[in-house]
């Protein structure tokens, strides 16, 4: 009696923890299924041919026009300028940290880039719009209030920990014995760094570029505050633009009704967004995967 | 030929003295490009300190949003982030807890666990926005919730539910097998192991997890949008406490809210300079409990890896 009680409460606590796991799938299928339930009724009115090659994204104008492209290159303009502070400084920090910096420093500068990554987005928004780019305009007097330049470079500060902590792991499983050999043949760390780590740990650092590429792409409030709300085809940095992210914050702050095709909209960008970090998020696992079979 | 020679040797302690040179710069670029995230979050912290310091006070704390910058304050947002957060944590804790268990201690190794992995992976690294549209679709209109602080705290709940998953592996991973073996030596099942073993010794790790997950949550801005929050709640959401039987309402779960992070963006898209000195303060106040949280996670962390040796 005792006995099969027993066996119960292991199988029954079992089935509990094994759904709990599985409901993780259940997000992921939620998602798919509500993005794409509530995004399909958009494509009924706009053709997906419209969508994707139309230059002009204006769904408040009495004649709405729905190209997304507006949208993309403002996240992509955004990103770029993100990526081309965060790649380099993160793969910088990263060689430091894993090449050159004793133990003591490691231990105290590792929390501290952590922090940079906890800091909540709208206070770095806040930051981006009323203190950087008034510094910013001083340099380049013709920049706008609004503009691509500094939500850039902040959303590139705030992803180093990110590029920086995957690419320092990739560093690390590379093994000693390798540097080593390097430093035997009367190699400095610095030609051991840039000719063996770094290719020896190639694909984890790929890794690490694309998750951080991926973050800056779904990053929402800092341009919703500083990049002003103006979807704008260029690829000039000193504009006002809006991201995809940007435009779901910017609609979802009025009130719009269920059904509606400006809700559909904020779903059809969505869509757009999830496939975009999907895509990004996969090629990331791949080379993270590479990189865990070469050791 | 002497000579030749010594133009060679010569020759190479010049490149030796460059490439030593090198390293040193690169050494040098590398500690400065370390501090450039230090810098950041230092002038940052300074930069809202100045802005906003003045404006904090306990007028400030207890006050509603209001038209005019000097009367506004915080009262409805920091009510509206202390309960959805009991509710993400609510949400996030046990099932991210559960989920972690299941897939270290009874992880069998088959295609459906393989791709519960893939997919945690994946679910890290959907961007936080998309969850807001999940959570309004499904939440909000196909499940009825409204906009209500159910809606939010779930929400978040899911945003963060990977983290805690992520870091309750980690540390039951820790745990060396000997343990389990030492406790199945004994009679104890599985369960037992678990209760009495693995969840205590991994308790600290866990712990730091979800701080740092619930420190994230309460910065989330872009989903709780999504769903719907208002920026202007000039009320307190229904009391749990009542003076009647049974003593408890649930009333307030379906309450409008607003949070933290929203009044303080809503207050920095304003033109007004006074409305941004607001934003100010709250970014400190925002800002102080992320930092606290992160900062006894770290904590948590060190002391931990120090405490146990196994």
């Amino acid at each position: 009696m005792k006995r099969t009680f027993f066996k119960m409460k292991e199988k029954g606590t079992e089935v509990i923890l094994f759904l709990s796991a599985l409901s993780t799938i259940l997000i992921t299928l939620s998602i798919v299924f509500i993005l794409f339930y509530e995004g399909l009724g958009f494509f009924k009115v706009v053709s997906l041919m419209e969508f994707l090659t139309g230059t002009q994204w204006t769904p408040l104008f009495a004649q709405p026009k729905f190209g997304i492209l507006p949208l993309v290159a403002g996240t992509f303009l955004v990103t770029g300028i993100a990526v081309i502070v965060a790649l380099p400084m993160g793969l910088i920090v990263a060689v430091y940290l894993s090449e050159y910096a004793p133990f003591k420093v490691k231990e105290i500068a590792k929390p501290i880039l952590e922090l940079l990554a906890a800091v909540p987005t709208v206070v770095y928004g806040y930051f981006a719009l009323l203190f950087l780019t008034p510094l910013l305009q001083k340099l380049i007097p013709n920049l706008s209030g609004f503009n691509a330049l500094s939500p850039g470079i902040i959303m590139g500060i705030m992803i180093i920990p990110y590029v920086s902590s995957v690419s320092e792991d990739a560093m690390k499983a590379v093994p000693m014995q390798i540097r080593e050999g390097s430093y035997a043949t009367g190699a400095t760390k610095f030609q051991t760094a840039f000719k063996v780590v770094i290719p020896a740990a190639f694909s984890g650092i790929a890794a690490a570029f694309v998750i951080g590429i991926s973050r800056a792409i779904g990053e929402t409030m800092v341009v919703a505050i500083a990049a002003g709300m103006m979807p704008n085809l260029t690829l000039n940095a000193l504009e006002p633009i809006q991201t995809l992210t940007a435009y779901i914050v910017g609609i979802s702050l009025g009130d719009v009704p269920h059904g509606t095709v400006m809700y559909k909209t904020i779903f059809a960008a969505g869509i757009t967004l999830f496939l975009i970090t999907l895509f990004l998020n996969v090629l990331g696992f791949w080379f993270r995967r590479r990189f865990r079979e070469v050791y | 030929m002497m000579l030749e020679g010594q133009n060679k040797i010569l020759e190479m302690r010049k490149r030796i003295a460059l490439n030593k040179l090198r390293d040193h710069i690169f050494w040098m670029i590398g500690l400065l490009a370390t501090l450039v995230g230090f810098v950041l979050l230092f002038t940052l912290m300074v930069d809202l300190l100045i802005d906003g310091l003045p404006r904090l006070g306990w007028q400030f704390v207890t006050s509603y949003p209001s038209r005019f910058p000097e009367k506004a304050g915080i009262l409805s947002a920091w009510v509206g982030t202390t309960l959805v957060m009991i509710l993400t944590a609510a949400t996030a804790v046990p099932l991210g807890i559960a989920a972690g268990i299941y897939l270290e201690e009874y992880n069998k190794k088959n295609w459906l666990t393989h791709l519960i992995e893939i997919n945690m992976n994946n679910l890290a690294g959907i961007p936080s926005i998309i969850y807001g549209l999940l959570a309004l679709g499904l939440f909000v209109y196909f499940l009825k919730l409204g906009e209500s602080i159910l809606t939010g705290g779930l929400t978040l709940g899911l945003l963060i539910l990977p983290m805690v998953v992520i870091s309750t592996r980690e540390s039951i991973r820790a745990i060396p097998n000997s343990i389990r073996e030492a406790s199945y030596a004994l009679g104890a099942t599985k369960l037992q192991t678990i209760r009495d073993h693995i969840l205590p010794y991994s308790s600290g790790g866990i712990l730091t997890g979800m701080i740092i997950g619930l420190s994230r949550a309460i910065g989330e801005t872009a989903p709780i949008i999504t769903v719907g929050a208002l920026s202007f709640i000039a009320f307190l959401p229904t009391s749990p406490v009542t003076s009647t039987f049974p003593f408890f309402s649930i009333k307030w779960l379906f309450d409008p809210f607003t949070v933290m992070p929203i009044q303080m963006f809503n207050w920095v898209s304003r033109p007004q300079a006074a409305f941004q000195i607001n934003a100010a303060a709250a970014g400190i106040i925002l800002l102080f409990m992320t930092l606290l949280m992160n900062g006894f996670a770290i904590y948590l962390r060190y002391k931990f890896r120090k405490r146990i040796k196994w």
